[in-house]
């Protein structure tokens, strides 16, 4: 009898955004020139590293640094939302990691030049799990916009970087957060490599009541759907 | 519209904002707030109680673009078996060795894991005899200017199932050294990736 793998979802092109973005200028030399080969799912794609807190500890409030007295800068947020898959299933458990600017634009980062001051009680790196129904939340300050040299005063919206784990390795992704509103978005090569406008705007998060704590930080809501399963398993091919 | 009103109106699960997976992003110049230099180590917690017959390996390489300039920004993650060819059981023991690792290449575009040797590793859950794929290790590319991270399998030379590894088989010959791992010395696996042009790695859509 044939075994089965029940491998992931191939994703909508339109949804996703080429590797090719001329737009995108470091695209050029990085993306690769030979199609893709086409990889069926074996256990390697449709396993998964298992994190926990305590190997990967928990770092849910971003505006403060561990034994740290102050308060970053900026105006506080809340940031929450739900990870599911595409068949609406709740993905518990899982690591999320996020990265960010700070208030003033400016990355902790030995790479960013930008004339743009540090906040010496911000990091801007976060690490939660998601729980039994797929939820995440985060205490952070909105990041500034930054300039960028991709092309003539450029400048790289609002956003929050995330980095996501499934239950397979094949659903593994990075992405970024985007916010309502923000002018920046229609001027942005790499929000507007997705060419779907439905997909795109799913990156943005949505101001939410529900979320905002009084006296305390607005809320935003960001929903993350990873990649769901074939609804017809593969057969394994046996040469036998 | 309210949310939920739509799943439930309609038992079949039609294509909806919900249900489409999100897209991709680049991980961007600054991604290294999340590297942590000692996850490039998956046999950290172990010591020297390795699992029973374990080999503990390096692997390592450079990264290179379309232009043949050194890719110094890149996170380079893997992911494989352990040495009897499994993967961890979701619901299993979280302090079981696993096989993933994330590695930023330096200034000089490299990227150094140490892990241990991965077993041959079945391709379903209970796969047997032919259906067993050659040790290997996952690799996913993550940097500035590539809007969704890249995908290959790094193989290791002169390993006998290699000739029967149903994906090395799918690779045209000509271009599968570009999978495969060689020994610069013993226990010391090197592979070189290249993202574009002359070489350009066997990259994958998982
Ligand atoms: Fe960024």
């Amino acid at each position: 009898m044939s075994e089965v793998v029940h491998g992931y979802r191939r994703p909508n092109e339109a949804h996703q955004p080429p590797l090719n973005s001329p737009a995108y200028g470091s695209t050029r030399a990085r993306h690769p020139q030979q199609p893709l080969l086409e990889l069926p799912h074996t256990l390697t794609e449709t396993s998964s590293p298992i994190f926990t807190p305590a190997r990967y500890p928990e770092v849910a409030d971003l505006t403060v640094l561990e034994n740290g007295a102050g308060h970053a800068m900026g105006e506080r947020i809340i940031v929450a939302g739900r990870l599911t898959d595409e068949d609406g299933r709740p993905v518990r458990h899982a690591m999320v990691e996020v990265w960010q600017a700070n208030a003033a634009g400016r990355y902790n980062h030995e790479g960013d030049q930008h004339d743009a001051p540090l906040d010496p009680n911000f990091r801007g790196m976060g690490r939660v799990f998601t729980d039994e129904d797929g939820w995440y939340r985060y205490l952070t300050i909105r990041p500034g916009a930054y300039p960028w040299r991709n092309h003539h005063n450029a400048w790289r919206p609002n956003h929050i970087h995330y980095s996501l784990f499934g239950q397979g390795f094949a659903q593994r992704m990075i992405t970024q957060m985007y916010f309502p509103g923000d002018p920046l978005l229609p001027l942005d090569p790499i929000f507007n490599t997705v060419s779907d406008e439905a997909a795109r705007n799913r990156l943005v998060s949505r101001f939410d009541l529900d979320i905002t704590r009084p006296e305390h930080a607005l809320g935003y809501r960001f929903d993350i759907v990873l990649r769901g399963r074939e609804a017809t398993p593969m057969e394994e091919n046996h040469h036998d | 519209m309210t949310e939920g009103t739509a799943s439930s109106a309609t038992p079949e699960l039609a294509p909806s904002e919900a249900t489409i997976a999100s897209a991709h992003q680049t991980a961007g110049p600054y991604w290294h707030l999340v590297d942590f230099p000692e996850w490039a180590d998956t046999t950290r917690h172990f010591a020297d109680a390795l699992p029973d017959g374990a080999e503990r390996i390096t692997v390592s390489g450079t990264l290179r673009d379309g232009n043949g300039d050194l890719v110094t920004d890149a996170m380079v993650e893997i992911w494989h078996a352990d040495p009897a060819g499994r993967y961890p059981d979701q619901n299993g023991d979280p302090t079981a060795f696993q096989g993933y690792g994330r590695c930023a290449t330096d200034k000089g575009g490299r990227f150094r894991f140490v892990t241990l040797k991965p077993g041959p590793v079945p391709v379903g859950p209970h796969s047997q005899g032919n259906a067993m794929q050659a040790p290997h290790i996952a690799l996913a590319v993550f940097a500035r200017g590539l809007l969704q991270h890249l995908s290959t399998r790094l193989y290791f030379e002169g390993e006998a199932l290699n000739a029967a590894d149903p994906v090395l088989k799918a690779v045209p010959e000509a271009r599968r050294g570009t999978l495969l791992a060689k020994p610069a010395r013993p226990g010391e696996w090197t592979l070189d990736l290249r993202l574009q042009g002359e070489g350009e790695t066997v990259w994958m859509a998982v």
